[in-house]
């Protein structure tokens, strides 16, 4: 049990990391990651609304499964996420100011995320065609549970991955460069350099 | 009007190309583009969503509340994926299968939402529609040179056609598409920038010759 939870970790925040080896999530991670602080409020946000996003959207896919109406997938799951950010920052704002100071901004741009939903897409298998299975994640058959569980550790992943990327921008907005090799293009090439030593997990986590 | 659509395929394809300049729609341009075939799927599945959104959006734009019109507009692409979804998958399975979950991602791809925010909003059914084509026609072509290069250097061929014996699989690995991405963007930048410089130098000269002239 707890070797199962070890590899689905590992496999999530890891091998597989959101940003380095499955590229979900690319446009906050270019946008957001200029400053240490903003990169963690980002990163935290999201994994907030993963997590939370993963327990919603998993029991009702199992309903679209019982109900056989598996197309629809596409709709309830945006339809999830849309209202639960909208939620999330309205409950945030009434209880905590100061969090909502710190990661608020970021929650709307979450929507637009691609790793919320592939985390949703992922973890219920929405996309096999025929008939329906469970998902095999690093040898791990998915249920509530370890989905919540991946979920987390992908969140986890992807704020790693921001703080990196974060402290390797405030030294390269340093760097004396050609022009167009500044803003983007330069922080692409890093992120393949990074992305080059995240490939050392991959043999862990298959 | 034929000034208004070459300005509007400009923007769309140069100007305001998607990929290059505006660098929107990462994910699926980093993950589609390891193979030339798949990034030429993924540059038509996004051509269609965009510019039927475009359409019913720009034909809904006074219906639609101001209040609720980014839920109105997700929901509208989310349809029109789900729509693509099922006649991918039932009449391409091969291009249905290697787009895995970037084929429901195009839902939250950002180009798609932007463009009907900053354009189908605002604009008549038929600019919207030119503009879906050919901002979708940008992020093809942006595509499909990556896919080229990512291929012929990742996997010795082009198109799926072998021409090269030997390959550096490096390229086609998630790290490949970062490093290729990020040049191509310098690129693209580097030559724009050459190119408006080069025009504006000319303008110089002959507004320069037209002063001289009215002197004499």
């Amino acid at each position: 049990m707890f070797s199962m939870i070890i590899s689905v970790v590992i496999s999530a925040g890891l091998a597989n990391n959101f940003v380095f080896s499955q590229t979900y999530g690319i446009c906050p991670f270019l946008g957001v990651s200029k400053q240490t602080s903003s990169a963690v409020g980002m990163g935290v946000a999201v994994t907030v609304v993963m997590v939370i996003a993963t327990m919603i959207t998993y029991p009702i896919y199992m309903l679209l499964v019982k109900l056989d109406i598996r197309f629809l997938e596409i709709l309830v799951f945006i339809f999830v996420i849309a209202a639960l950010v909208q939620m999330l920052e309205k409950i945030i704002k009434k209880f905590s100011p100061t969090l909502y100071n710190a990661m608020g901004i970021y929650l709307p741009l979450i929507t637009t995320n691609c790793a919320v939903l592939a985390v949703c897409e992922i973890t219920s298998n929405a996309l096999v065609s025929g008939t329906w299975e469970r998902a095999v994640i690093a040898g791990v058959e998915m249920n509530f549970g370890f989905s919540v569980i991946y979920a987390l550790a992908g969140g986890l992943g992807f704020m790693l991955a921001m703080v990196i990327m974060s402290g390797m921008r405030e030294k390269i907005n340093h760097l004396n460069l050609p022009k167009a090799l500044q803003g983007f293009p330069i922080t692409m090439v890093t992120a393949a350099f990074i992305a080059m030593a995240f490939y050392v997990f991959v043999p862990l986590g298959g | 009007m034929k000034n208004r659509i070459g300005k509007i395929a400009l923007n769309g394809l140069i100007f305001d190309n998607p990929t290059f300049m505006l660098v929107l729609g990462t994910c699926p341009t980093l993950a589609m583009t390891s193979k030339a075939l798949d990034a030429f799927g993924m540059g038509v599945s996004v051509i269609f969503v965009l510019t039927l959104s475009n359409i019913i959006i720009s034909a809904l734009r006074k219906i639609i509340p101001n209040t609720v019109r980014i839920p109105a507009y997700i929901v509208i692409i989310a349809t029109l994926v789900t729509i693509l979804k099922l006649f991918l998958n039932k009449m391409i399975p091969d291009l249905y299968s290697s787009m895995g979950t970037f084929l429901p991602l195009i839902v939250v791809n950002c180009i798609i939402l932007g463009r009907a925010e900053a354009f189908a909003s605002k604009n008549k059914v038929v600019d919207s529609m030119l503009d879906g084509i050919f901002t979708g026609a940008g992020f093809m072509f942006a595509l499909v040179i990556m896919g080229i290069i990512r291929e012929f250097l990742g996997a010795g061929s082009i198109f799926g056609l072998q021409i090269m014996s030997f390959k550096i699989s490096f390229f086609s690995m998630p790290m490949g598409a970062f490093i290729v991405y990020g040049l191509c963007i310098a690129l693209f930048v580097y030559i724009i920038d050459c190119v408006q410089r080069s025009r504006r130098i000319k303008k110089a000269r002959l507004l320069h010759a037209d002063v001289l002239e009215g002197k004499e």
